[in-house]
């Protein structure tokens, strides 16, 4: 594993009016290591990924990723980051090739990844019907080719398996597993799987961090405790 | 794979713009969402107008009122479903996520309203001819018309998209739009009637005035680059 900070937060706050999604959250992630984020419903982790994705502005504390403050410098961050959300932020008009041309144009990458992405997910027999007609796991399929078509070094990723069987997971190693290697910020439910692929792990309840450390550190029991 | 020392990437705004406008008619010719339920707004209207005023032909300022009140509703409708597809669907966030200038939105929905506005009135000019006005417009007159349309068309599709984009953030978007727009609109909708209403008179179509193709030319411009200014902000957490 590399030593340079790929993500670093210091005391990373976010307020909803009057309710604290994030309170005081603060890491280091090394570059390609994985920090894999647990936490019960509500507990901020959707919302430490949106402000790591620049969509959201932090209320306090700092957040720099790739060497890039957040909110001043967001505009250089983006383009090198990729977001794999519950929601795949696709057009359900547009087939998987129309949608995926387009983020290929605005990520100024050749149209050619999109067919070579289209392949490595076996999606190229439908890829030109409407993604409203996709299944859930198809979706999220296209979703994940989206995420990584223009490389990014730093991948967000919500429960990124959530809909995925286990031919369909194995598909999408390559491009957003450990593999794969960039850095990972990924969100899940499963103890024993999550700790399995973590370099770090972080803990959330109610937007206060409630661990952090190694998965060989944390383990099991504190993961699961968090869900009691 | 890129590094952490990696160099940002910005994709150039027309490179942007291009992708975006490709992405907004390649939806409406899927899904056609936008222009079908104007159109037939406009056409309704008119067959409405026909019974509510009791005649069969109108001119002069009367036609004039009636084709710019119509034009103004169905562009509202218009600019109400500009951003749904976007925000329901995640587009937004999608595009919030690209390395591009965020003010090539603004430009290629713009682009993309004003020439779904120019497909209404192909549509609803020769509606409201048949349904509503005088017989006897000159066909030299149409070109004038078309002027007058499309230097209004810019305003509109200028305020639409700005108040577009700040109603879909809000619950109450079929509401608030209206009720913000509509107000801008009104010396656009002033001009745009005032410099018709010769082309639509009994006796014969008059000549433009240009104090109020001016005012026109004049608000196009002010709205354009206020909305360019401000655009970025609106999307801004």
């Amino acid at each position: 594993m590399a030593h340079a900070a790929a993500i670093e937060l210091e005391g990373l706050s976010r307020v909803y009016g009057e309710r604290r999604a994030l309170d005081g959250v603060s890491l280091a992630l090394p570059e390609a290591a994985t920090l894999v984020v647990f936490g019960p419903n509500g507990a901020g982790k959707s919302t430490l990924l949106r402000v790591l994705a620049t969509l959201l502005r932090p209320s306090a504390g700092s957040a720099r990723i790739l060497g890039e403050s957040l909110p001043d410098r967001s505009w250089a961050v983006r383009g090198r980051i990729g977001l794999l959300t519950h929601e795949p932020l696709l057009y359900g008009d547009l087939s998987a090739r129309d949608n995926l041309r387009l983020h290929a144009r605005l990520h100024r990458v050749p149209l050619e990844r999109v067919d070579e992405l289209l392949d490595a997910v076996r999606l190229h027999r439908r890829a030109d019907e409407p993604v409203h007609t996709y299944s859930r796991g198809m979706l999220q399929r296209t979703a994940a080719c989206r995420a990584v078509l223009h490389d990014p070094p730093v991948l967000l990723l919500d429960e990124p398996r959530a809909n995925l069987d286990p031919g369909a997971s194995a598909l999408l190693e390559p491009l957003i597993g450990a593999e794969s290697g960039r850095t990972r910020v990924l969100t899940s439910h499963d103890p024993a799987g999550g700790l399995a692929e973590a370099d770090l792990v972080l803990g959330l309840k109610g937007g206060r961090q409630t661990f952090l450390g190694t998965p060989g550190d944390v383990g099991v029991a504190a993961v699961t405790e968090l869900y009691a | 794979m890129s590094t952490v020392a990696g160099p940002p990437r910005v994709t150039p705004t027309r490179v942007a713009v291009g992708a975006l406008l490709r992405k907004e008619l390649l939806l409406e010719r899927r899904a056609g969402q936008v222009i079908p339920a104007m159109a037939l707004f406009a056409v309704t209207t008119f067959v409405v107008f026909r019974f509510a005023l009791d005649t069969t032909s109108v001119e002069g300022d009367v036609a004039s009122g009636v084709l710019w009140v119509t034009l103004l509703f169905a562009a509202m409708l218009g600019a109400n479903r500009l951003f749904v597809t976007d925000h329901e669907e995640g587009g937004l966030e999608a595009f919030l996520l690209a390395p591009v200038d965020r003010t090539s939105l603004f430009v290629a929905k713009a682009t993309t309203f004003f020439t779904f506005l120019v497909v209404l009135e192909i549509v609803a000019i020769p509606a409201f001819v048949v349904l509503l006005l005088e017989p006897g417009l000159p066909v030299a007159a149409l070109g004038r018309l078309a002027l007058v349309l499309l230097l209004a068309d810019v305003g509109i599709a200028v305020i639409g998209t700005l108040f577009g984009a700040l109603a879909i953030q809000t619950r109450s978007r079929d509401l608030i739009l209206p009720l913000m727009a509509l107000p801008l609109l009104v010396p656009v909708v002033i001009s745009g009637a005032k410099a018709t209403a010769p082309i639509l008179a009994a006796t014969g179509a008059g000549a433009l005035p240009g104090r109020y193709l001016a005012v026109l030319c004049l608000y196009d411009l002010v709205f354009g680059l206020l909305a360019y200014a401000v655009f970025d902000f609106l999307l801004d957490d």
